[in-house]
């Protein structure tokens, strides 16, 4: 999709970035595609697959919102450096979350947590 | 287009257009400074959310079985349903914008009323999930009832989700099942290993099979209530800002020099599209 139009040469010129009416639509058009297949994914078995096309999925549409609905693509990087770099700690602090949780999960219990009112 | 009044930008002292502050050279550094500051808000914005985001790998990675039988409580079509009504708000909202920096009034306040619109509708199908759960006990903590005791419970795997209905109709064995594990964790030797002192129970292994409920659902449930809680939260103020933009633009405050409160009004109502985009699927559809 790119867009090499008439309102992309004066983006310095005026304030901000004016978005071509097609581009809007065709991202509108591919959320609405994407969520009908993430849907539809949910009814055909992958196993751990099931896992990485939802997320993928979600993935694709998120970078669609954020590049053309909110202009990222066509703003100051520096806005993207903001936006990217809260990503990168979002990530940090699940991994590493993660990892630590899986570190201790020995000691955890397995299966099923037991109920908690047993205790 | 968007000539924005170059006379009011350098050096020229006296003079500058209407809604360039006294602190910014030109309306471009002003635009500039805002969206960075919004963005940097988007930012904290994302963290926050994370926590919750967190909690849910975390207890997702330790109890996979919690959520793989909890999912199928929620309701898909409503969620897919309210997933195409934000969309369809992002994406009035992205056409609002469009119209404000095109200076098109009348077609701004249109996409305005329609934006506000879809996030009453995803606000009044989200009330309509809220009220299912809360009439058939799937809430958090100790207000979750559980699924295997009683006629209720029957009752609302049956009309929250036909996938477990198989199982909802055998009452009787999953009471069985309930009482079994209830003597088995109380006979549990509390000397046994692990960080509290309890072993492994064994009547969990009967637990195991896919569609018996598991224990501790209500986990499931204080995650999907705090995040989804969050959010519609973000969905209200959304449309207190969106409602305030409306004002604003029939009263013709913006146009192709200023338009700012339009665009990143604009940034925070992507953004809340853009949680529930990851909110959906981890949610409603991962098995």
């Amino acid at each position: 999709m790119s867009t090499a139009n008439e309102s992309s040469h004066d983006e310095h010129g005026g304030v901000g970035h004016v978005m071509p009416m097609k581009v809007l639509v065709g991202v509108f058009a591919s959320l609405l595609v994407l969520t009908v297949v993430t849907v539809a994914v949910t009814y055909v078995d992958l196993g751990s697959l099931n896992l990485l096309v939802a997320m993928g999925v979600a993935a694709v549409k998120g970078t669609l919102v954020v590049l053309y609905f909110m202009h990222l693509r066509y703003d100051r990087p520096f806005n993207a450096v903001v936006f990217v770099s809260a990503l990168l700690f979002l990530t940090l602090f699940i991994t590493f979350t993660l990892l630590d949780t899986k570190q201790s999960l020995p000691d955890v219990y397995e299966g099923p947590a037991p109920a908690l009112n047993d205790r | 287009m968007s000539e924005t009044s170059p006379s009011g930008g350098h050096g020229d002292h006296g003079e500058h257009p209407p809604h360039l502050a006294h602190h910014f050279d030109t309306p471009e550094q002003q635009f500039a400074s805002g969206k960075l500051g919004m963005w940097i808000f988007l930012a904290t914005e994302i963290l926050f959310f994370g926590g919750l985001f967190v909690a849910y790998s975390v207890y997702r990675s330790n109890h996979p079985e919690i959520f793989d039988y909890a999912h199928e409580l929620l309701d898909k079509r409503l969620g897919g349903i309210n997933t195409v009504v934000l969309i369809g708000s992002s994406f009035t909202m992205a056409l609002a914008v469009r119209f404000a920096q095109l200076g098109q009034q009348k077609k701004l306040v249109w996409a305005l009323v329609i934006t506000l619109v879809a996030a009453g509708g995803f606000l009044g199908i989200k009330a309509i999930e809220y009220e299912h759960k809360w009439k058939h006990g799937l809430l958090w903590g100790e207000h979750y009832k559980s699924h295997g005791e009683g006629e209720h419970g029957e009752d609302a795997v049956h009309s929250e989700a036909e996938t477990v209905s198989e199982t909802g109709t055998e009452t009787g064995t999953e009471i069985e099942t309930e009482i079994e594990s209830e003597t088995e964790i109380s006979s549990i030797d509390l000397s046994a290993p692990g960080p509290s002192g309890l072993a492994k129970p064994d009547a969990h292994d009967a637990h195991t099979d896919t569609h018996d409920e598991p224990d501790n659902v209500h986990i499931f449930f204080g995650i999907y209530f705090s995040m989804t809680g969050l959010h519609g939260l973000h969905v209200i103020i959304g449309m207190g800002l969106i409602l305030w933009l409306i004002i604003r633009a029939r009263r013709g405050d913006f146009g192709r020099g200023y338009f700012t409160p339009v665009d990143l009004v604009g940034l925070y109502w992507h953004l809340v599209d853009l949680i529930w985009i990851f909110l959906f699927p981890l949610l409603y559809l991962i098995k």
